[in-house]
């Protein structure tokens, strides 16, 4: 039940988040929008563990743990990028630059 | 194997590895003496001559061996296996039989006089120690090269002589000149190396082997005589004997190597290692029967070097430069000898020619020591071989002058000297062939011509050096006296053997004809005979004797030595004597036809043309270039800005989705 809208939803926010990945140029709101898409995917893991099993509600908690880890280790980035370059615009970042 | 064992198995025969091992231990002791100790003089002396003296008592044994047995067959002493591949074996074997026996005794026999005179002649110089090394080492190879028993062992004594003589030649390496004259007689006989391993090439391809023995015994069998295939190996086996031997167009090396101490001129470049090629043709005297154009080539080179030769010896006033150009003419008659077909009697004058012009160099190395002295101890600097600064000092130095007036008459062939008998038979082969195939008629013709230029230009070398008033300086004239003993005894002993050693092959007594008659024998089926009528061999010894006698009569009636002035007043030569003098400027035509356009092709194309064009711009700068771009394309991707990435991740993302779900 409720699988098709669900389904939907978790489309609609995964496209955003991918669309404010690609055209966004602050570090933080790009970081949002990737939490978006994984919380996207989260979605549509419980929609179907409705059907097939426990298996997709297990593996949003692998989802949720790594995310909180990512959100630890990249604010961390963004915080010393910050502090270096007193901006966060991914624009003005690219010593990697080959 | 049921074969009734060698008749020379199991004697002195058997030792005959150590023949070759005593000099290799004296080069081995006297090089490390030259790092550890150079000024042992004394040890030096003994250990240099003692090796070689020993080799001659050793050679001498397994000669009275022969002597004893007189084999039919060759002794092959096997001493290990060399290298087998496929179907290829070759043994590092050494073999005893007539003619390598004659090879050692003269090889071992005139090295020892030379090493006891270079005692005395090297005395003062620096390197003695060396010197003596290298003088071993050529011992050691020569004999690899007269006793090995397959070609590719002899090319190793073959490669090895020519190696110390180039370390010989350029032993006074400080002076450019003398250094340059080595790598000369170095490249030049590359040149004949290329042949001789092209004709072990052809052999191996054609007869499957290359010991001395199969190759021989298989070639009537399996090549057919005068075809393609045997005149081919013999000629490219010549274009080796061409090199060693300095044959035209090869010979220009000799001359220059005269740069090397006096005693090495007379070892190496005239009795020893320059009559390799003699022996080589008369190693494979079955060969070059079996390939009558090869023998024609042979006698027709001889024949013309031994002319061509004589008439530069003709104007030439340095004394080593006389017995240079004298020792390619002779060695030309040589090579009459055995392209004509008459093996014994060219190995007889390359026995004879061994004492006489050993013993020529070695005088020519004492007066040239003398006068050095005298300049020495008088301070001034004058040319000690220019035959202008010399004269009369047969007044002072009567035993070298006499031992040397012994070897001029032997070498122009005057009996009962040992040349005239050497050499009478060489021509009367080359008649008595002439009779059958006119072009040898041509050989002996210009053989004869060759000999009585060779008794004028030893009669003038002789008459300016001994005779006349004395050129030297009035300074030095006091200082100069017979040689030490040391240096006296050889070229005395010497003279002995120039004078006696026609004995060996007297006419109709042919001792060295019939002693080498096991050697010979398988060519015997493919020359006609080669010993003229009676009657017509008296008249030609008649003739070449007159001929020899005549050469000097007009050299003493012509010759004015009260009339020469030194060097630096000589006035300019012209016209035939100017380009004799030049050496007919072979030299310089080598130098513009075969050097420049060498050196020319390799700067330009090779160098510049084919490694900086070629190969440093397209393959290494290339391969770099090319490097370099795929990286610039590659990290242009990399820009640094993370959006970039994300839109090529997503469209890869999505790329793999399509893929998915297609």
């Amino acid at each position: 039940m409720l699988l098709g809208p669900s389904l939907v939803v978790s489309a609609v926010l995964f496209t955003l988040g991918v669309v404010g990945v690609l055209l966004r140029r602050n570090a933080i709101v790009i970081f949002m929008c990737i939490e978006l898409m994984l919380n996207a995917v989260n979605l549509s893991f419980i929609a179907f563990s409705q059907q097939l099993g426990l298996d997709g509600q297990v593996f949003v908690f692998f989802v949720m743990t790594v995310a909180a880890a990512e959100a630890a280790v990249g604010l961390a980035i963004v915080i010393a990028v910050y502090r270096h370059r007193d901006t966060v615009d991914l624009q003005n970042i690219n010593l990697l630059r080959g | 194997m049921s074969l009734p064992a060698h008749p020379l198995a199991g004697g002195v025969a058997d030792w005959v590895g150590l023949v070759i091992l005593l000099p290799f231990a004296g080069f081995l002791v006297n090089g490390t003496l030259a790092f550890v100790r150079p000024r042992a003089r004394r040890v030096v002396a003994a250990v240099g001559v003692g090796a070689v003296a020993a080799a001659f008592a050793l050679g001498v044994a397994i000669f009275l061996a022969v002597l004893a047995a007189h084999p039919t067959e060759p002794y092959v002493r096997p001493l290990w296996t060399w290298f087998h591949v496929g179907t290829l074996r070759v043994d590092a074997a050494l073999q005893v039989d007539q003619l390598s026996v004659v090879m050692l005794l003269v090889v071992t026999g005139v090295s020892s006089l030379i090493h006891v005179f270079s005692i005395g002649y090297m005395q003062d110089d620096p390197g003695y120690a060396r010197y003596f090394a290298y003088l071993n080492l050529f011992v050691a190879f020569m004999l690899v090269l007269v006793l090995g028993a397959s070609f590719p062992v002899m090319f190793i004594g073959w490669e090895g002589v020519g190696l110390c003589s180039y370390l010989l030649i350029g032993f006074w390496f400080e002076e450019k000149e003398k250094a340059d004259a080595g790598l000369k007689a170095f490249l030049v006989n590359r040149i004949g190396d290329v042949g001789f391993l092209i004709a072990m090439f052809l052999i191996f391809s054609h007869l499957g082997a290359l010991d001395f023995a199969t190759v021989f015994a298989q070639a009537p069998h399996a090549l057919p005589a005068g075809g393609g295939v045997v005149t081919a190996i013999a000629l490219f086996l010549f274009l080796g004997c061409i090199g060693k031997s300095a044959q035209i167009p090869l010979y220009v090396w000799l001359p220059d190597a005269m740069a090397g101490p006096t005693p090495v001129s007379a070892l190496i470049h005239a009795a020893t290692m320059v009559t390799a090629g003699v022996y080589l043709v008369a190693r494979a005297n079955v060969l070059f029967a079996m390939a009558p154009v090869a023998g024609a080539v042979v006698a027709g080179v001889g024949a013309l070097t031994a002319l061509f030769a004589a008439t530069i010896g003709l104007k030439q006033w340095d004394i080593k430069k006389v017995l240079a150009y004298s020792t390619v003419s002779q060695l030309g008659y040589m090579f009459v000898g055995v392209g004509v077909g008459a093996y014994a009697a060219g190995i007889f004058h390359l026995v004879t020619h061994a004492f006489f012009k050993a013993l020529l160099f070695l005088g020519a190395g004492s007066v040239i020591h003398v006068l050095h002295h005298a300049y020495h101890a008088s301070g001034r600097h004058a040319d000690a071989q220019d035959m202008r600064n010399m004269g009369g000092l047969g007044r002072t130095m009567p035993w070298t002058a006499g031992a040397m007036w012994v070897a001029t008459l032997a070498i122009s062939g005057i009996p009962p000297f040992s040349g005239f008998f050497s050499k009478d038979e060489i021509l009367g082969a080359a008649f008595a062939r002439g009779e059958v195939q006119p072009f040898y008629l041509v050989v002996w013709a210009v053989g004869l011509a060759a000999a009585f230029l060779t008794a004028i230009y030893m009669t003038r070398l002789m008459l300016y050096t001994f005779h006349g008033p004395n050129r030297t300086g009035d300074l030095e004239r006091p200082h100069l006296t017979e040689a030490p003993a040391v240096m006296t005894w050889p070229v005395v002993t010497l003279g002995v053997l120039a004078l006696l050693g026609g004995a060996l092959n007297l006419p109709h007594v042919g001792t060295l004809h019939h002693w080498l008659e096991p050697v010979t024998e398988g060519s015997a089926a493919f020359l006609p005979a080669l010993v003229p009528a009676t009657g017509v061999e008296i008249t030609l010894m008649v003739a070449a004797a007159l001929i020899g006698i005549g050469g000097i009569w007009l050299a003493v009636r012509r010759l004015r030595p009260e009339a020469l002035v030194t060097p630096e007043r000589a006035p300019a030569e012209t016209g035939l004597q100017k380009l004799l003098l030049e050496k007919y400027r072979v030299d310089e035509l080598y130098r513009a036809a075969v050097v420049r356009p060498l050196l020319w092709f390799a700067r330009v194309v090779l160098w510049k043309g084919v490694d900086q064009g070629a190969i440093d711009a397209a393959g290494v700068n290339g391969s770099a270039a090319v490097a370099r771009g795929l990286g610039w394309i590659g990290s242009r991707l990399q820009s640094g800005q993370v959006g970039t990435y994300v839109v090529f991740f997503v469209l890869g993302a999505l790329a793999v989705l399509a893929a998915v779900l297609r």
